[in-house]
């Protein structure tokens, strides 16, 4: 048993970010960072393209918040993005401060480039690794705290809740294969999205909404989790990530025709309307037959060659790289291949403005949960800082909470279940859980993808239930201890089985088109039936829906024109 | 494809191990790690994550050199033989102990050190482009422990602190911001910091983000003379 004041689960932007505020606040209180890899190789990590902040002249907090707010089709709530974009530039600077290596304009000043679905150029990059730089940068300011302990490569398997609060959680230990408890006061889930639940998808291999899955079983509700996002630029045929600033940098999209077809479907922003937008209408150029053919399927052109080298070695040099290395072309001579891919995940644990949960003591922050500032499509450049912003609040929230608390205790048959659940009872039949999650990404992709249909996500959900039973008969092919990784892989099939019941569920009775969720057979937004969350809740068998209204503060929803 | 794997678990000990593996175009070596632990060994471990080569998690030797096994592609070559990195101890198969890498380089205080921050008032520093540039290519470092793998000076001296956390530690004292490097420095100049380099140049050799902690290490020798 280890014990602690405060358990961070997840080291990507959002729980580091809420350790530092923690360990800035008092050096007094033990913070137990845990995470499945070790804290750099995050997800987060792999975030290219800015963070959102108001900084200059010429935009303002009114302008971020409208553009979030129709960027979200109306969905997110207006009290938390009236918060969330007056914390942004504080963050930055802050970053900053603690050595962030900062694009600059000439005059040494922190750089800002043009986004999606902005009315001002408010995006703060680091190049185009701007992710990367944000994680190592909180990473290393972590490491000069005493008070905070990493334990990296821990995968966690459920949280210890009892009278109404949380006490505490259990991870697998992998490098020795043994099960660890953490007694902690107060409890962060930052654990990412749920992006494996695809095939063809921008996400890391490791990102399989474990932490989501664990707060959905232990009945805290997921929201609005059949808004998923599809980036419109996904390198061919591996899905890695094309940022959204190679057309903020001017890049253009084209079909086999060579027209710039964004004119047809948003004449003003063009390429750079938000994603939801741009994802559809390549997605329709596709299936109108207007894509490019290759041995990997249809694609459209990614076009920076009027860049020019310079340009793109100062702005974009990751994109250089990849795109040279994963699909031989360099973008300085030739068009990059791209589809829409699966990106980010809108829903997640239900919190309220302030990271908590239903749970006393439990918080989620970052992707894994949905605080509701994106609504039905997140806007490039928000998601970085948003983990910035709300792991800050959490980090301040776990303390005052922990600093209150009553002396936590994980109740012994927690411990005796949790042993028996994941060492005696999982993996005794024969299906090979590779399988069951190949077929599980193949039913995402077809039915749950950027144009769905009542009677696919009925397909869907009748697949997703007969991999359900398939589940129940998996087989855990190695029984050593030490980096067990079939043991892993299994469970984390399981949790995406979950989650993918819900996301189909939630899709399904959603009949209207909102966002990134979009029904051929609803095509229009329905404010009257369906501007409210949707409440999903663990049964045991299918799950329950309940719905909340949406928070309206000043912006009245209208139609969405780009 | 023949993929020639070097195995290790408590119960067999090391071991070597082929599997065929199906390649298509655009093929990496991870993609057949995966194809292999996917529908052939379902314990065959190994590290990944981001499959990009940004996150660091899966650099193993690859016919004799380590690299990242997510940006190598198999059409390079006519069969595959993988190991665990050298100079780290392995845990299971692939999967090696990198627990005494992060810890050296947290000794060399990777991290910004400047007294005049404020933490709930924080002010924009200036830095001009110039100023980022002298120190820029030395934060793309991704912890994947290549350079530390081939460095003779750590595989002679296990408490060397190695090219990835030197060149972490020039990093930050070529930062204008930064008000540290004289503590890095005395940190830098002990037995098992700079002095300790071969100079055998390997580590530049082998980054796969073309850093060179080799020129990292001589920058800092220089001022650690001054």
């Amino acid at each position: 048993m280890i014990e602690c004041d405060i358990a961070i689960v997840g080291t990507g932007l959002a729980g580091m970010r809420a350790g530092v505020e923690i360990a800035e606040k008092s050096r007094k209180v033990s913070v137990a960072l845990i995470s499945k890899t070790y804290p750099i190789r995050c997800h987060s990590v792999c975030a290219e393209g800015g963070s959102a902040a108001v900084l200059r002249e010429g935009d303002s907090f009114e302008l971020h918040e409208w553009d979030t707010v129709k960027g979200s089709d109306f969905l997110a709530d207006q009290d938390v993005v009236e918060f969330f974009v007056r914390e942004c530039p504080k963050e930055i600077i802050r970053l900053e401060n603690w050595g962030c290596p900062w694009s600059r304009t000439a005059d040494g000043k922190i750089a800002q480039r043009a986004f999606g679905g902005q009315s001002f150029p408010r995006t703060v990059f680091a190049a185009d690794r701007t992710g990367f730089h944000e994680v190592h940068t909180l990473y290393e300011r972590l490491l000069s705290y005493e008070n905070v302990e990493f334990f990296n490569e821990f995968f966690l398997t459920n949280l210890a809740i009892a009278d109404g609060r949380i006490q505490g959680i259990s991870a697998i230990d992998l490098k020795n294969g043994d099960l660890e408890f953490f007694k902690a006061k107060a409890v962060i889930l930052a654990t990412g999205g749920a992006g494996r639940l695809y095939g063809f998808t921008t996400y890391s291999h490791q990102v399989t909404g474990d932490g989501i899955a664990i707060a959905y079983r232990c009945g805290i509700p997921l929201k609005d989790m059949e808004f998923m996002q599809f980036h419109p630029t996904g390198l061919i045929p591996s899905g890695i990530l094309m940022t959204e600033a190679c057309r903020g940098e001017g890049g253009y999209l084209r079909n086999r025709l060579g027209e710039r077809f964004m004119q047809k479907y948003a004449p003003e922003k063009m390429e750079l309307a938000p994603r939801d937008v741009v994802a559809r209408a390549m997605w329709k150029e596709i299936i109108e037959g207007r894509g490019f053919e290759s041995e990997h399927g249809p694609y459209i052109a990614l076009d920076l060659t009027h860049l020019g080298e310079e340009k793109i070695e100062e702005r974009l040099p990751m994109i250089r790289e990849a795109a040279i290395k994963f699909a031989g072309v360099d973008p300085v001579e030739e068009p990059i291949p791209v589809k829409p891919v699966q990106h980010y995940t809108m829903g997640g644990i239900h919190t309220n403005m302030f990271t908590e949960t239903p749970v006393k003591g439990l918080f989620a922050v970052g992707e894994c949960a949905c605080i509701s500032i994106h609504g039905a499509n997140r806007l490039g450049s928000n998601s970085t800082v948003e983990c910035l912003v709300f792991g800050r609040v959490a980090g301040e929230r776990a303390l005052k909470f922990a600093e209150n608390a009553k002396e936590p205790e994980i109740p012994k048959n927690f411990i005796k279940e949790e042993e028996s659940r994941i060492y005696d009872k999982i993996g005794k039949g024969d299906e090979n859980p590779h399988a069951i999650k190949k077929r599980l990404n193949e039913v995402m992709d077809t039915h749950l993808w950027i144009f769905r249909t009542g009677e696919g996500l009925k397909e869907a959900l009748r697949e997703i239930r007969e991999l359900k039973r398939r589940y129940e008969r998996v087989v855990i092919s190695d029984s050593s201890r030490k980096f067990n990784v079939a043991l892993l892989s299994t469970l984390e099939v399981g949790y995406l089985l979950d989650l993918a019941e819900v996301v189909a569920m939630g899709a399904l009775l959603r009949t209207e088109s909102r966002g990134a969720h979009y029904r051929l057979d609803y095509p229009a937004r329905d404010d009257e039936h369906w501007l409210k969350h949707t409440l999903a809740y663990y049964t045991g068998k299918e799950p329950r829906f309940e719905y909340l209204p949406v928070t309206i503060t000043k912006w009245k929803p209208v139609e969405r024109k780009y | 494809m023949k993929f020639k794997i070097k195995r290790f678990n408590e119960k067999n000990g090391s071991y070597w191990q082929t599997f065929e593996v199906p390649v298509r175009t655009a093929m990496t070596v991870l993609d057949g790690l995966f194809y292999i632990r996917e529908n052939l060994d379902n314990s065959l471990a190994f590290r990944a994550s981001c499959r990009m080569g940004i996150c660091g998690s899966c650099a193993v030797k690859i016919n004799g050199k380590p690299r990242l096994a997510c940006e190598t592609q198999l059409s390079k070559f006519k069969e595959v033989k993988i190991e665990p990195l050298d100079n780290f101890a392995v845990i299971k198969d692939l999967v090696t102990e990198f627990e005494g890498f992060f810890a050296k380089h947290k000794k060399v205080k990777p991290y910004l050190i400047n007294p005049k921050i404020s933490y709930e008032n924080p002010v924009e520093q200036i830095q001009t482009p110039k100023q980022l540039k002298a120190y820029y290519d030395f934060t793309l470092c991704i912890k994947c422990g290549a350079c530390y793998s081939v460095c003779p000076a750590g595989a002679t001296l296990e408490s060397y602190l190695g090219p990835a956390a030197l060149a972490s530690a020039y990093r930050f004292n070529a930062d204008s911001r930064d008000h540290g490097k004289e503590e890095r420095l005395k940190i830098v100049s002990q037995p098992n910091g700079v002095w300790r380099c071969h100079s055998a140049m390997e580590c530049s050799e082998v980054c796969p983000k073309q850093i060179e902690p080799a020129k990292a290490i001589q920058l800092l020798r220089r001022a650690t003379l001054r």
